[in-house]
């Protein structure tokens, strides 16, 4: 086998930069896919049909097409329209977008397990629909959802190094990169463990999650 | 139609000789001991019916035959060869997987909750363990299961699944499936506690005529005291994972000896 | 825009690629859904937890990464060169197996213990309960979940173009370089990648209908069964006799 611990070492310094870039795309593509599945969902029950349908249709059309190809169209065919981004925020971007489909879902489930009667019980008080919401449903929904929504968060770290691709230096961007200009390979198997050691303990507190939860509903 | 004698008749031997046989048998669940150094036979071609209240180890008995729960001391015996133990070298030992199943080939169950399965149809369900465990030819097993669908008057249902039929019917296509494997021994476990109450006679004229006009040996857990009285030639007591009281039918059921019989006889008839 | 000779040349042979591509990482990945799946209710521990450590390797990994490594590390280490295409499959297959698992382990979970002692008393061994009552039942349960994996694995074949495997993103990547028009191609390859999705859940929900068809549900309810009176149907017995 041939491995060389020196390589490693020289690797190490832009590994740990490399680490950096991927939790902040991690920390912020997780804000914008958990607020904007919440806009999806709440559009999915909205009582406009000319609401629903398009959202469904568009979350559905997000959800079905790949990522990379996703990250390809926000990096080279939005600037012909708007103002370009960084590589960096466009895979955040790309991310939170992509992954808000999948925790629209996740809401979705949620806010159909609250009771019927809980919506039944704000009518009688006469809520406002935006108190029913914010007081009554979310709350008891946002409980169950905790542990679906960390799955995705660890899913989407899975899919982060996407964003290398186009040019963003996360962990696998600074392996790439390295292993191109020194011919190597060592920071591939690098960053692979470093994926195994974060996503493992993230796994196992997601399931300690899902497990006190089930006992206190 | 063939009678149902003839079914029987190939498998069974002799009566008289000692077909089951559990020597100081003790099974525990966690802290509590369902059966306790229980000793009992069953002699070939007999019906022996084991009643008691729930939790006095009955239905512990028949799964323990079935090697569905292992005993932790004790050995039981059927037809002579042990069940859950293989001689070796004059020793004891845990049996394996292959002497289990070879021992377990005479032994047949009708469960409470029949257990049919549910992605076959009914002549299928019948077929298939002849077919794969036997290794009948398919044409034989089919014509041995079609009769015995007969046999419990389910013919017109031989292409339905089981979601299909009443819990009745289901029942006795299960003890047609059980039947067509020709067990020596038959476990019936509270096989009409599941059903309506209008469904019970049915399945039970089906199993009083196996009993009576086929000499299967038979090991029967019910509430139907009535059922009990008229097939069986001995009914055992249970109690806190001891038998209390055994005898003929006529004797347990008009003349019982012990209070706890007593007292438990008086809850159910 | 992308002339006539483009599409001919690089898209088409590019979606038969990623077609490719898709099969056989699912066949692969489906392979190892049933072996790790079943393993990890082994009888043996050891075999439980060999089991169990795939599962959780490969589902801490990500596919692309494994990819890589595949193509560029594996070859550096060890002196063993995959092709890439096959690289790309297995990194694939490997990936969504261990997911697929997750589905065959919950899927034969759920057959109700009751089937498994019926087994048990009609003399089937461990293998023919598996094969003729355990799996018959639990597959049209996994077919829903594998339908999300397999759109999951469709979009996943879109990370093969990243080791030069010629498949349709890669295609659209060389027309984009060639033409310097990139939002036809991408919008083309967007709406490519969702129609065969949509086809895909297509067939998946069809061969969905005919698995449950096959085992006896989504036709007559219980609660639609025919009622019987009692005592019915017992008038054939009592012509066996008394004893």
């Amino acid at each position: 086998m041939n491995w060389d611990w020196s390589v490693v070492d020289e690797f190490m310094p832009r590994f740990w930069d490399g680490v950096g870039v991927t939790l902040r795309a991690l920390l912020f593509g997780s804000l914008i896919a958990f607020a904007l599945g919440l806009v999806w969902a709440m559009a999915q029950r909205s009582g406009h049909r000319w609401v629903r349908w398009p959202v469904n249709a568009v979350t559905e059309f997000i959800r079905d097409t790949p990522l990379l190809v996703q990250l390809f169209f926000l990096y080279y065919v939005l600037p012909e329209w708007g103002p370009s981004m960084s590589a960096l925020t466009t895979g955040i971007v790309g991310l939170g977008l992509h992954y808000s489909t999948y925790t629209a879902e996740v809401y979705r489930a949620g806010i159909g397990g609250v009771p019927a009667g809980q919506w039944e019980a704000a009518t009688a008080l006469s809520l406002p629909r935006s108190r029913t919401w914010i007081a009554v449903i979310l709350p008891q929904a946002i409980r169950r959802v905790v542990p679906a929504l960390g799955n995705y968060v660890i899913s989407m770290l899975k899919d982060s190094p996407m964003i290398a691709v186009i040019g963003a230096l996360d962990m696998f961007g600074q392996a790439e990169g390295y292993s191109n200009e020194t011919f190597t390979a060592e920071a591939y198997t690098v960053v692979g463990i470093a994926f195994l050691v974060i996503a493992y303990p993230a796994s196992l507190l997601i399931r300690y999650l899902e497990r006190r939860l089930a006992l206190t509903r | 139609m063939p009678s149902p004698a003839e079914f029987a008749k190939s498998t069974s031997r002799a009566n008289g000789s000692e077909l089951v046989r559990f020597e100081k048998v003790t099974k525990r669940y966690g802290d509590v001991t369902v059966l306790d150094e229980l000793d009992f036979s069953v002699s070939t071609g007999k019906h022996v019916t084991l009643i008691g209240p729930s939790g006095s180890g009955k239905t512990t008995i028949l799964r323990l035959l079935m090697t569905l729960v292992r005993p932790d001391e004790g050995t039981i015996r059927v037809d002579g060869d042990y069940l859950t133990h293989e001689e070796r070298g004059g020793r004891l030992i845990k049996a394996g997987e292959k002497h289990v199943r070879e021992v377990r080939k005479k032994i047949g169950m009708v469960f409470q909750q029949f257990n049919l399965f549910p992605n076959m149809r009914v002549l299928r369900n019948v077929m298939e363990a002849p077919v794969h465990v036997l290794g009948l030819p398919k044409d034989e097993a089919e014509q041995r299961a079609r009769e015995l669908i007969e046999l419990v008057g389910l013919t017109e249902h031989l292409d339905k699944y089981p979601t299909q039929l009443s819990g009745g019917q289901q029942q006795r296509v299960a003890i047609a499936r059980a039947l067509a494997m020709r067990p020596q021994v038959l476990l019936l476990d509270e096989v009409t506690s599941a059903l309506d109450p209008e469904l019970v006679q049915g399945v039970l004229d089906v199993l009083r005529d196996i009993a009576h006009s086929t000499d299967i040996t038979m090991l029967v857990v019910t509430h139907e005291m009535s059922f009990a009285r008229d097939i069986s030639d001995a009914v055992l007591m249970f109690d806190k994972g001891k038998i209390v009281e055994s005898g003929p039918p006529d004797k347990i059921f008009s003349e019982p000896e012990h209070q706890r019989t007593r007292d438990f006889l008086s809850t159910v008839l | 825009m992308m002339t006539e000779g483009m599409f001919t040349n690089y898209f088409l042979p590019g979606i038969w690629i990623t077609i490719q591509v898709t099969l056989y990482s699912a066949a692969l990945g489906l392979v190892v859904a049933f072996a790790i799946g079943r393993l990890r209710a082994s009888r043996l521990w050891i075999v439980r937890f060999l089991a169990g450590c795939y599962f959780e390797i490969f589902r801490g990994l990500s596919a692309l990464i494994l990819m890589f490594w595949l193509v560029f590390a594996l070859p550096v280490m060890f002196r063993w060169q995959l092709v890439p295409l096959w690289a790309a499959v297995l990194a694939l297959g490997l990936t969504y197996g261990a997911y697929g698992s997750e589905v065959v382990r919950g899927a034969l979970a759920a057959v109700p213990a009751a089937q498994r002692e019926a087994g048990i008393a009609l003399g089937f061994t461990r293998f023919q309960r598996l094969r003729r009552i355990e799996l018959p039942q639990a597959w049209p349960e996994m077919l829903p979940p594998f339908n999300n994996l397999l759109i999951e694995l469709l979009k996943g074949s879109a990370l093969v173009s990243t080791v030069t495997v010629a498949d349709m993103t890669f295609a659209g990547n060389l027309v984009r370089l060639g033409s310097n028009e990139s939002a036809p191609i991408y919008t083309l390859l967007l709406v490519l990648y969702f129609v065969m999705a949509f086809l895909l859940t297509r067939g998946m929900r069809l061969l969905e209908r005919r698995a449950k068809a096959n085992v006896g549900q989504g036709r007559l309810r219980a609660s639609l069964a025919p009622r019987e009176e009692a005592g019915e149907g017992h008038g054939a017995l009592t012509a066996g006799g008394a004893r």
